[in-house]
């Protein structure tokens, strides 16, 4: 299973083994990584599951769809790296994917 | 805190499972154990008129969090087992097979239940093609019959009877929406939101009825299925299947039995404690006195459900959390991403931004200078942007709302 690392706004690290298919949100609440907060259940309709990518990984995901674009623009503290991960499929490619959680969802 | 203590949840939908989750990671020490009456893990419910009912997304999709997640976090799931009795005195709680299970603390998340269509009281709803839809069993049941070229009837023009509509003419059935009120949505939205949701239906093909009272069903011999509709004008609607969703009523019977203060809800504080010291209460169930309304409320909705479940969850181990967001509600159908915030009774004026005709839109509900709802369609910028206008009360203008050429952004305070 693809290993994927997501970062705390404070730093700590959740190595989690997901499921190829599962979305990165999924496995945070899976995980109970905190931060995450899902509250649409992964339909793209809320910008609480907001993370960034790390820079090695961010032209190695497919580009986010224009709804998830117009979420990011509105989303707390976004960057040019951020991402919905209720959007980020992980797939056997995505071993070792880094991503990191902002200060705040809400 | 003492590890012997044990904190039951009553009722695994998402307030639940998200209180029994965020219990232990608040810190509670001691067991938990999450009751729900149904077999499945506990799941998602949004899907079950939208993507489940398509068949696009399957069983495995709906869980809310894994198996394996419940058991890092302690939590024992009783699925399956019915609570019947709240005994406050021996501070159990009683299942309808018998068994009783002892609490220190207690946790209501006992959701609601579709309220029951009278025209069908007399033998319809226990007809083998009528249906309320609420839970998977629900929708496993619908989906039986769920085939092109049937004909399929829906009574009540809510968000639930509409997204089933969209699901169904696209898998191509044939579909009649009945609507008591004189629009649908009429409950929660303006008359030029119904008029282009009506539209949007008639367009795709449903044959959409308002002001069309159901008086009853008429059965085949056997008394087994759903004839046809009837209609109070006399109209007869012949149906192969019949899903009625005329809204939701609160499960408050077990908090109420227990002497537990209830209105149309199970009373509840900003940190959603009931009127007993020893029970907390999250989601459906609920009602609440919203700071930003200056009223009680009860919501369906799952993002204050999972929001209560957390401010719930915290109470549990004596931390407060306010209950004080915006409320949110989302519904698609087709193409179009609505995304409701707020709530607009109270309103006395109406600000479109942008055209029905070109399928993005929002619809502003004010009260003088103040934005009491938003209704979006397709416009998700518009929607985040409005939940700020809501929660932070911002005084606006309506000139500028309705002008395209102002970007909401400059509307809001600079930080």
């Amino acid at each position: 299973m693809p290993r994927i690392t997501l970062i705390e706004f404070g730093g700590k690290e959740h190595l989690l083994e997901v499921e190829a298919g599962q979305s990165v949100m999924q496995a945070a609440i899976d995980g109970m990584v905190p931060g995450i907060m899902a509250d649409c259940g992964g339909s793209c309709s809320c910008a609480t599951c907001h993370c960034y990518v790390d820079a090695a990984w961010v032209e190695r995901l497919p580009a986010a769809e224009p709804a998830e674009r117009d979420m990011l623009e509105c989303a707390l503290h976004p960057q040019d790296n951020s991402r919905l991960s209720c959007q980020l499929r992980v797939t056997a490619q995505c071993d070792g994917l880094v991503v990191r959680l902002p200060q705040s969802q809400v | 805190m003492r590890s012997d203590e044990v904190l039951i949840v009553v009722g695994a939908g998402h307030a639940g499972a998200e209180l029994a989750v965020q219990a232990r990671e608040a810190g509670w020490a001691g067991g938990i154990a999450l009751v729900g009456d149904e077999p499945a893990l506990p799941y998602h419910r949004p899907p079950l008129s939208k993507a489940y009912l398509a068949g696009q997304a399957g069983l495995e999709t709906l869980a809310l969090k894994a198996r394996a997640t419940y058991d890092k976090a302690g939590v024992e799931l009783v699925a399956g087992r019915r609570v019947a009795a709240i005994d406050r005195a021996r501070s159990q709680v009683l299942f309808d097979d018998g068994g009783a299970m002892a609490y220190s603390r207690l946790a209501l998340a006992t959701g609601g239940r579709p309220r029951p269509l009278p025209a069908a009281s007399e033998g319809a709803d226990a007809a083998d093609n009528f249906h309320y839809l609420r839970s998977l069993a629900d929708v496993d049941r619908i989906r039986q019959r769920f085939v092109p070229g049937a004909r399929l009837v829906i009574v009540g023009g809510g968000y639930v009877g509409l997204e089933v509509a969209a699901v169904a003419i696209k898998h191509g059935l044939k579909v009649t929406v009945l609507e008591a009120a004189a629009r649908v949505l009429a409950r929660v939205t303006e008359p030029r939101v119904s008029a282009f949701y009506e539209k949007v239906h008639r367009d795709a093909g449903v044959d959409l009825r308002v002001g069309v009272q159901v008086s009853g069903f008429e059965l085949d011999r056997a008394g087994r299925l759903v004839t046809r509709v009837r209609c109070a004008d006399g109209e007869l609607v012949e149906a192969d299947l019949v899903i009625a969703g005329i809204g939701q009523v609160p499960n408050t019977e077990l908090a109420a039995a227990a002497g537990l203060a209830v209105d149309d809800g199970i009373l509840v504080d900003a940190c959603c404690r009931t009127s007993a010291p020893t029970i907390v209460a999250a989601g459906d169930c609920t009602r609440f006195d919203s700071a930003l309304y200056g009223r009680s409320i009860r919501l369906e909705s799952v993002p204050n459900a999972l929001e209560q479940a957390r401010c719930a969850a915290a109470a549990l181990v004596g931390k407060e959390r306010l209950h004080d967001s915006v409320p949110w509600f989302w519904s698609d159908q087709y193409d179009l991403k609505l995304k409701m915030v707020g709530l607009a009774q109270g309103h006395d004026r109406f600000v479109l931004r942008g055209s029905p005709e070109q399928r993005s839109f929002a619809a502003f509900y004010l009260k003088g200078d103040r934005v009491l709802a938003v209704d979006s369609v397709n416009r998700v910028p518009e929607f985040m942007l409005a939940k700020r206008l809501v929660a932070e009360r911002v005084a606006v203008d309506a000139g500028q709302l309705a002008d395209e050429s102002v970007p909401l952004k400059t509307l809001l305070p600079t930080a």
